[in-house]
């Protein structure tokens, strides 16, 4: 088991963080190298204002036509993806994983919070999971790597809370939470979780499009 | 995973154009034809989409199709991809016959490329982008609607859509000019006049079947003393369908010579009729496949060109328009041009009562004749209808809060809700604006 947690903590999370933060890159660059190919034109349509407008409309809850259709969705998104982003990094015993290996360290977040925020993250994926069940229009458009991609990220909420707790196979569930995070570091730049990345660049554009030739709100 | 909702069309349409289309094709050819388009064509907004696409089905509520069809998913803008786009890329093109079949009918008649679902999209993912590289494909097979295809045939000989001989087009604004000149004896059409002001253009559909809307144009520009001339030769047409059959290379010699056109007379601007896809193919598509950033001669939709009359005087109003009217934001000159203010102060200088429909501006919908559609011709044009009971649902409810007059500044929308009018027997009055302000304005004794 220890030798098993010393892999996992270890030569796994740098492989981890390396394919994560070089994977992330490669994806960026890689597409800015194919706009750079075949789609130059689309840097003489880039605005920084009409971008910067269209992800501020789009990044606060309500302030779209479409997020006020959806009020509990919205909520929920919205609560998921800032616990999602938040909780592991403000997380003390994360914190402190950083200062032993690193000696840098940072303020973190109450415990009391961070279980919340936790239980946020796995009730929103209960929510999605419900919601692509039940759904038709998602049902329809939904297939396994749908739910393979939800299970990659409720996880390791759903270890680490486990693990927290320590109710039983403590052990267990630690290097399962930490294996799971890992999984989740890798698959976001190589999955669908690659919305991360280029999210803001697809509404940049269709901003820019809208705001710079279209003169009409997309929102 | 999840089961394919039931096909809702009662029987299957005939067009031959997708029939012996479909007979042609080999699977080797298929699949050269969807690698050489997704692969070599397309590049990063193609990749950036499909792989940022969440599946959240967020887009639904912005089609038409998905709300005249009670919400059944297989009409939303995700499920028409689902069904296209995704199959040929997860089989990596090595998709049937029978499917390119069903692919082209979806790409081509149940999507209007009316972007409602990018302003519903979270990540403004264009999926009428994606509807186009799916129509694309099915062009490079030769599987595209008869009706539509034969109207890119028409462009292709003549220059313009409705195969309007040489002849033709000069004799039909001579017969407009003496018909308008019994109401305004000094009217002139004037042909080929170097270095005016302003070329005016129309669709190919104006000289072939709305004359009159020539006519009024022509008693327009005669009274607010402009200068302004008409082409006599080819590229006088700026209407452009091979821009939503997919023939890129159709569409760029269509724009190419109706700029060229403008450019050989020396005007200082295009001004254009009340029509929505040739605003969107001269100020956004075509000019782009030429190489333009912009256009390279400024165009002037009809609103904004009788904005400008009315602001500057050039047109005064003798009496508005009484009856109660609504208004009908088509996509490409609202959604797609921010059109939508000027629009309404027009409405509001010469009707006396106008009332919103709801949704508007933005996010009115969609007419489902617009990309095409309409043009695809009777074969789907019950689709069509049974696909936009939401907008017969929108009408009826301004319709009860008084209004009798719809305007519709746009030929796709005006044609597409004329038929909804007829099938949903709304009894609505369908009026371009110019109709309205040919009505309305001052004319010399009268």
């Amino acid at each position: 088991m220890n030798s098993l947690y010393n892999f996992v903590s270890g030569p796994l999370a740098w492989m981890a963080f390396i394919i994560f933060f070089g994977g992330c890159l490669f994806r960026i660059i890689s597409i800015l190298a194919l706009v750079h190919k075949k789609e130059k034109f689309i840097y003489t349509y880039m605005s920084w204002k009409y971008s910067f407008r269209s992800i501020m409309h789009w990044i606060i809850p309500f302030a779209t036509v479409n997020w006020r259709k959806h009020p509990v969705l919205t909520l929920v998104t919205f609560a998921f993806h800032i616990c999602l982003i938040i909780t592991p990094i403000f997380l003390l015993s994360h914190i402190i994983l950083w200062d032993e290996s690193w000696n840098v360290s940072w303020w973190s977040l109450p415990d009391s919070l961070v279980q919340v925020m936790t239980l946020i993250v796995i009730g929103s994926c209960v929510f999605f999971l419900i919601r692509r069940l039940i759904a038709p229009e998602v049902q329809y458009v939904t297939s396994a790597s749908d739910y393979i991609i939800l299970a990659i990220v409720a996880a390791p909420f759903i270890t680490g809370f486990m693990a927290y707790y320590q109710w039983f196979g403590y052990q267990f569930f630690t290097i399962l939470h930490i294996f799971s995070g890992e999984v989740m570091l890798v698959a976001i730049p190589f999955t669908r979780l690659s919305h991360m990345l280029f999210s803001p660049f697809t509404r940049a554009y269709m901003g820019s499009e809208f705001g710079g030739v279209r003169h009409a709100r997309d929102w | 995973m999840a089961e394919p909702a039931k096909k809702v069309e009662e029987k299957k349409v005939i067009d031959e154009g997708l029939e012996k289309g479909t007979d042609r094709l080999t699977p080797d050819r298929i699949e050269k034809v969807i690698k050489q388009v997704l692969e070599g064509e397309s590049g990063a907004r193609l990749k950036a989409y499909v792989d940022t696409c969440i599946h959240c089905g967020l887009c639904s509520e912005a089609c038409h199709y998905y709300l005249s069809h009670d919400n059944d998913p297989r009409w939303s803008p995700v499920g028409k991809v689902k069904q296209t786009l995704w199959e040929m890329l997860k089989k990596k093109g090595r998709v049937s016959a029978d499917f390119i079949r069903t692919t082209a009918e979806i790409a081509s008649t149940e999507c209007n490329l009316c972007k409602r679902c990018a302003m519903y999209c979270p990540f403004g993912i264009d999926i009428a982008y994606l509807m186009l590289i799916v129509r694309r494909i099915c062009h490079r097979l030769g599987v595209t609607p008869l009706y539509i295809q034969d109207t890119a045939h028409s462009h292709s000989v003549t220059m313009n859509q409705m195969w309007v001989k040489g002849d033709e087009w000069p004799d039909t604004l001579q017969w407009q000019e003496e018909e308008a000149q019994a109401e305004i004896p000094t009217l002139r059409i004037p042909l080929e006049k170097e270095g005016a002001d302003i070329m005016y253009s129309v669709i190919g559909p104006g000289p072939k079947f709305q004359a009159q809307l020539i006519y009024q144009a022509a008693v327009i520009m005669n009274i607010a003393g402009l200068d302004w001339t008409m082409p006599a030769t080819p590229g006088w047409d700026n209407s452009d369908m091979a821009m939503f059959t997919g023939d890129n290379e159709i569409m760029g010699r269509i724009k190419r010579t109706h700029f060229e056109t403008a450019a050989r007379l020396k005007v200082k601007r295009i001004v254009m009729g009340e029509c929505g896809h040739a605003f969107r193919s001269i100020q956004d598509v075509g000019n782009r496949w030429l190489g333009w950033r912009m256009p390279p001669i400024p165009i002037a939709h009809a609103i904004e060109f009788y904005y400008e009359l009315l602001k500057e005087g050039k047109i005064r109003v003798a009496k508005k328009y009484a009856e109660t009217v609504t208004f009908q934001d088509p996509c490409n000159v609202v959604r797609g041009a921010g059109l939508h203010e000027k629009a309404r102060d027009v409405v509001n200088q010469i009707c006396e009562n106008f009332i919103e429909m709801h949704p508007n501006r933005e996010h009115n919908y969609c007419c489902c004749a617009g990309g095409g559609v309409i043009n695809c011709g009777p074969p789907y044009k019950l689709k069509r209808m049974k696909s936009n009971r939401i907008k017969a649902e929108q009408l009826f409810a301004v319709k009860s809060r008084g209004a009798k007059t719809l305007i519709a500044p746009c030929h796709n929308c005006h044609s597409g809700l004329e038929d909804i009018n007829h099938h949903y027997e709304l009894g609505m009055d369908i009026k371009f604006l110019g109709d309205i302000l040919y009505e309305v304005m001052e004319k010399p004794e009268s």
